[in-house]
């Protein structure tokens, strides 16, 4: 079988596999759990049995029936902020490459002082501020993560808007939005569509540790990092608690990379890219 | 070559100031009212008074943001508004903590991930290179909580080795302080090597993709001693900025590892602040880390400079 004209290799087979299985699984949660979200169905920290395939939580909760709902939770999250940040900094980006002048050399600045501080660091300042809900993490994750979504369009913008049907467009008398929407974007997808996978992967981490830390999607959902917070303790009586979810989480965003790196390895990637680092 | 380095400190002093102004404006002008935010909504309008003019709320913001950077400089951080204790005795210690820490991580790291990564790279497309290509991928897909689990399991409690908590107090023994924290530094190691190899590969690849590189091939050198004579020297620059780049996450990545372990780090204050939404304590953590950040970009870039070969000689 064929994808994108190309045959996947071994790895990217397994990550397309495993991605689409998430996939399914995301969308039709209330099916497939074994039980409800927050029933108590066992003792705390059950083993694994025939009833509970991965045993019960910190309070007696079917692990497997938490994974399914937090992963649902976390990668719903995560692709409502990849989304935004891929509007936010595509819009953005495009409109510095197109207008240029002080438009473009205040967003370029304004994105150098937001990138030379740690997003962990300036996403941890802002929660201390607001608070964190799920809104504001969006919000917030956001758009600290369109600041590297801008620096790959505005790259690519300058690129594209040197050519001559975008010149065309322009002597044509098109306004901004048309030239932006109709000439670049369409010439810009192959580049975005691999990063959305990395950005995805970032974002999905990101709001995972912050999770894990305490400050990222609160009780009583489930979410797969604030899981392995909640079964941390079992880890010093050798139990296995917390790594189910840890590993689910890595079971995806080792997936999405393999997916990635074998679209990226069939053509390399164009120069606007380079702006990413 | 001294007024490009002069050139680049100014520079990375006109980021740190920008860095300060950023971190003032998310933490005291954008919510508009930073008192009613952190008091909640069944505050008093008698207690917001009182606490706005704790935080000095009642002065304008630039003449706030004024006195905050001055007493920043002068090392005065201001007071915690949970246990009043004064911000910089308590960010000092714990600073130095997470240095030692991301310190240790860095010793083994560093010659690991750039021996590893030119050995990928003088080996491009065997066996070997294609195993590290994976593995490499897979250690950077995962979460740093996975892998400080998963060696908790097998080096605490299974063989008992290392303890699953660090314990780091002042005063205690060196060699007490390296065991506590050798499992949080491993599993720093492991998250940032991995990141560095593929880089180091990748900027040593590019180099040999040069005309210079093609010609040593043509009069018949061996691909090792290319390698290590003429692609490296000037490959080092870019090896120089993947070392800071890494560095700088190392610092990042040091705020979930240290909750995993329990170190006393400044990751753990900043993360506790932002819990009890202590705004003082949160601002200069920020500051704290930002500066580091900052700090390493400048060295690496001044680095890269001194090592430049075609920089060497006035023109």
């Amino acid at each position: 079988m064929k994808i994108f004209g190309q045959k996947p290799t071994a790895s990217a087979w397994f990550g397309l596999v495993v991605v689409a299985v998430f996939i399914f699984v995301a969308l039709f949660t209330p099916w497939l759990a074994p039980y409800p979200e927050s029933a108590n169905v066992g003792g705390t920290w059950d083993e694994p049995s025939v009833k509970m395939w991965l045993g019960g939580d910190q309070i007696g909760r079917d692990m497997f029936t938490r994974i399914l709902y937090g992963a649902r939770m976390t990668i719903g999250v995560a692709l409502a902020i990849t989304l935004l940040s891929f509007f936010i900094g595509i819009v953005v980006g495009f409109t510095s490459a197109v207008v240029g002048g002080w438009v473009d050399i205040f967003f370029s600045r304004l994105v150098d002082v937001m990138l030379s501080i740690p997003g962990l660091i300036f996403a941890l300042i802002i929660l201390g501020v607001f608070g964190s809900s799920i809104p504001v993490l969006i919000l917030t994750i956001a758009v600290l993560d369109s600041t590297r979504v801008f620096r790959l369009s505005r790259a690519l913008g300058m690129n594209l808007s040197v050519m001559e049907y975008v010149e065309a467009a322009r002597l044509r008398g098109e306004g901004l939005w048309w030239v932006i929407t109709r000439e670049i974007l369409p010439n810009a997808w192959a580049p975005l569509v691999s990063e959305f996978g990395l950005r995805f992967c970032f974002n999905f981490l990101f709001i995972a540790g912050l999770s894990f830390l305490g400050l990222g999607i609160q009780p009583p959902y489930a979410d797969l990092g604030g899981m392995v917070r909640e079964n941390a303790a079992a880890i010093n009586f050798g139990m296995m608690a917390p790594i189910y979810p840890a590993a689910t989480i890595a079971l995806l965003t080792v997936s999405i990379n393999l997916v990635v790196d074998w679209m990226l390895s069939m053509d390399a990637r164009p120069s606007g890219a380079q702006a990413e680092l | 070559m001294a007024k490009l380095i002069v050139n680049r400190l100014f520079l990375g002093i006109l980021t740190l100031f920008a860095v300060s102004i950023l971190i003032f404006v998310c933490t005291e002008i954008l919510p508009g009212d930073v008192a009613s935010a952190v008091l909640g909504q069944g505050a008093t309008p008698e207690a917001l008074i009182v606490f706005r003019k704790e935080l000095g709320l009642d002065i304008p913001a630039y003449l706030r943001y004024w006195n905050w950077l001055v007493g920043a400089l002068q090392g005065n951080l201001g007071v915690a508004l949970t246990n009043k204790r004064v911000i910089v005795d308590e960010v000092l210690p714990r600073l130095g903590n997470t240095l030692f820490l991301a310190g240790y991580a860095a010793l083994i790291a560093i010659p690991l991930a750039v021996g590893l990564g030119v050995y990928s790279a003088i080996n491009e497309g065997k066996l070997s290179d294609k195993l590290s290509n994976i593995l490499t991928l897979i250690a950077i897909s995962l979460p740093e909580f996975f892998i400080a689990y998963l060696l908790i399991i097998f080096l605490a409690v299974n063989v008992n080795w290392f303890p699953s908590l660090s314990t780091v107090f002042p005063g205690m023994p060196f060699s007490e302080r390296v065991h506590q924290s050798t499992l949080p530094a491993i599993t720093l190691t492991l998250l940032v090597a991995a990141h560095m190899l593929r880089m180091t590969r990748s900027s040593v690849l590019s180099v040999m993709s040069t005309p210079y590189i093609e010609m040593a091939f043509l009069k018949g050198a061996k691909r090792q001693r290319v390698i290590t004579r003429h692609a490296l020297p000037n490959a080092a620059a870019p090896i120089i900025t993947v070392i800071a780049l890494n560095l700088a996450y190392l610092v990042v990545g040091v705020v979930v590892i240290e909750a995993v372990f329990v170190y006393p780090g400044l990751g753990q204050l900043m993360v506790d602040a932002v819990s009890k939404r202590d705004v003082p304590v949160i601002q200069a953590c920020g500051l704290v880390f930002a500066m580091v950040f900052v700090l390493l970009n400048t060295l690496a870039d001044i680095l890269v400079i001194l090592v430049n070969p075609r920089l060497r000689h006035k023109r």
